[in-house]
């Protein structure tokens, strides 16, 4: 990928994380790895991100602000798990309210390994996570023009 | 007066890194009352010690908090150690009092940062994290984590200081302090943080001390309940251990308790690294516990003390494993100092008990 086609803003939420990837995916955002330089930008606000990074294994309670914040965003949209705990459940699997990953609930486009995720991990997850978008975006333009 | 209305805040709150659930029952702008909902994080690792013997449990414990995770892991394995009549090496009480001091300098660092960025001072928030980035460069280096760290076993500690180690750790903690006094004006004096924290959600010593609030929330309120005048471990060979304390009890005290306290930890860090012995860093721990045996255990978290409690059942599995956190200790202080507040200043309040919900709920 020569260069991203658009400035990926990011929306985050703690499913079930132990923060300790919280604490990376804000790291990852600060001055020591610093993000924002290639245009990413957290964001509160669902219809705004073209991301979504979830941290943490989805429970009964947390399973439905995750879907609703998937569902909000507006197409065409990626989903990162961040960290093991969101990739399938980790250390935490077999506990009696982990459901497992993310994928559990929402469709997940890149799983990015760790415990905690490291900063550069969740970097490269997300230029991973551009290059989707891009297709994304393409399929989207694609079925307008056939529509 | 207007009809009450309740605004639902939170868990997705770009405010909060962590899911926390409040009702705010609000009159105009002004917060009526607050009543906090949790359960977005719970996990049921308690639980996990029917499958998970008392040594693989410390790796479950230390992912209690990511924040607070050295703090966590030393606590469980002191548990242990006392329910099982084990004695560390003296080297390694040393290393794991260094290592969760430091833990608290980059736990206040951070908190630091996310209180400026709900004030709305996004490039203090960045300062801070800047220099938090040094910290975690430390940590790196002596256990190889950045977050978690997995350096304590039961019956010491995984990896030794080298003196190396030590000479970089003080070098980088001499350079912080320059920095960090930069920051400190910035938080403590400038004309606009101090407007948005003095006299907001103040707490008076007396409600303090009856909601059983803990931490540098409690000691802003002129509670002294640091438990690490006790003196367990290393925090006994100190030769002055004098707990911050300050009297307003709003949220600027609590900033300031928590900036005062980042320097005293790099003081007790310094004069831990000047005064540690040699020796082992570790003892094997073979057997189970006694059946029957309990053993309890207070720790200094950065959030506060944290109360853990284990019980055997004769075997290499814990019959029961407690941890009282200090976030849920806090709650019920966070309520009370919500009401009566303006609905602007919610998150200030919120942010400033330095909430851990992943603690809180485990």
């Amino acid at each position: 990928m020569p260069f991203a086609s658009k400035s990926p803003w990011v929306i985050h939420y703690d499913a079930s994380s132990c923060n300790g990837c919280d604490i990376e995916v804000l790291a990852a955002l600060c001055p020591g790895y610093d993000v924002e330089r290639f245009g990413i930008i957290n964001t509160g606000n669902p219809k705004h991100a073209d991301i979504f990074l979830v941290t943490g294994s989805v429970n009964e309670r947390n399973i439905k602000v995750v879907q609703e914040i998937y569902n909000q965003m507006v197409e065409p949209k990626v989903v990162i798990a961040c960290g093991v705990c969101a990739c399938s459940g980790g250390i935490f699997h077999d506990c009696y309210n982990v459901i497992g990953g993310v994928d559990q609930a929402i469709p997940v486009d890149v799983y990015a390994p760790g415990c905690a995720v490291r900063p550069e991990a969740i970097i490269d997850a997300v230029v991973q996570g551009i290059g989707i978008l891009d297709e994304k975006s393409k399929a989207l333009a694609a079925k307008k023009k056939g529509a | 007066m207007a009809k009450a209305t309740i605004i639902p805040f939170g868990p997705q709150h770009p405010v909060l890194p962590e899911p926390l659930h409040l009702d705010l029952v609000v009159d105009d702008e002004k917060v009526v009352e607050a009543v906090p909902q949790i359960g977005f994080v719970h996990r049921g690792l308690e639980k996990l010690t029917e499958t998970r013997d008392y040594n693989q449990f410390i790796y479950v414990a230390e992912r209690i908090c990511g924040i607070c995770a050295f703090g966590h892991s030393m606590g469980y394995a002191e548990t242990i150690e006392s329910l099982m009549g084990v004695q560390i090496p003296e080297r390694a009480e040393y290393i794991r009092v260094i290592l969760h001091e430091l833990s608290r300098v980059h736990s206040h660092i951070l908190w630091m940062g996310l209180a400026a960025d709900a004030f709305g001072y996004e490039s203090l928030f960045m300062h801070c994290w800047r220099l938090r980035e040094r910290v975690l460069d430390v940590f790196e280096m002596t256990t190889g984590g950045r977050v978690i760290f997995s350096d304590v076993c039961v019956g010491g500690v995984n990896r030794d200081l080298t003196p190396e180690m030590q000479r970089k750790m003080l070098d980088t903690l001499n350079g912080l302090k320059d920095e960090y006094g930069t920051l400190c004006k910035a938080f403590l004096n400038d004309t606009s943080v101090r407007s948005r924290l003095v006299g907001v959600g103040v707490i008076s010593q007396e409600s303090a001390f009856a909601q059983g609030m803990v931490g540098p929330f409690a000691r802003a309120s002129n509670v002294n309940n640091d438990v690490r005048c006790y003196g367990n471990g290393a925090y006994g060979k100190l030769s002055d251990f004098q707990p911050v304390l300050d009297t307003d009890g709003d949220c600027y005290a609590r900033v300031k308790v928590r900036a005062l306290e980042v320097l005293q930890s790099i003081d007790i860090i310094e004069e831990l690294l000047k005064t540690m012995p040699d020796g082992d860093i570790a003892v094997k721990v073979k057997g189970s516990p006694a059946p029957g045996a309990q053993a309890t255990n207070t720790l200094e978290q950065p959030r506060g003390e944290c109360f853990y409690y284990a019980k055997s059942n004769g075997t290499k599995y814990l019959e029961r494993m407690r941890m009282r956190t200090p976030t849920s200790m806090n709650l019920a202080g966070m309520a009370t100092a919500l009401a009566g507040c303006q609905l602007a200043d919610v998150n200030m309040i919120v942010l400033t008990i330095d909430p851990c919900i992943s603690c809180t709920e485990r």
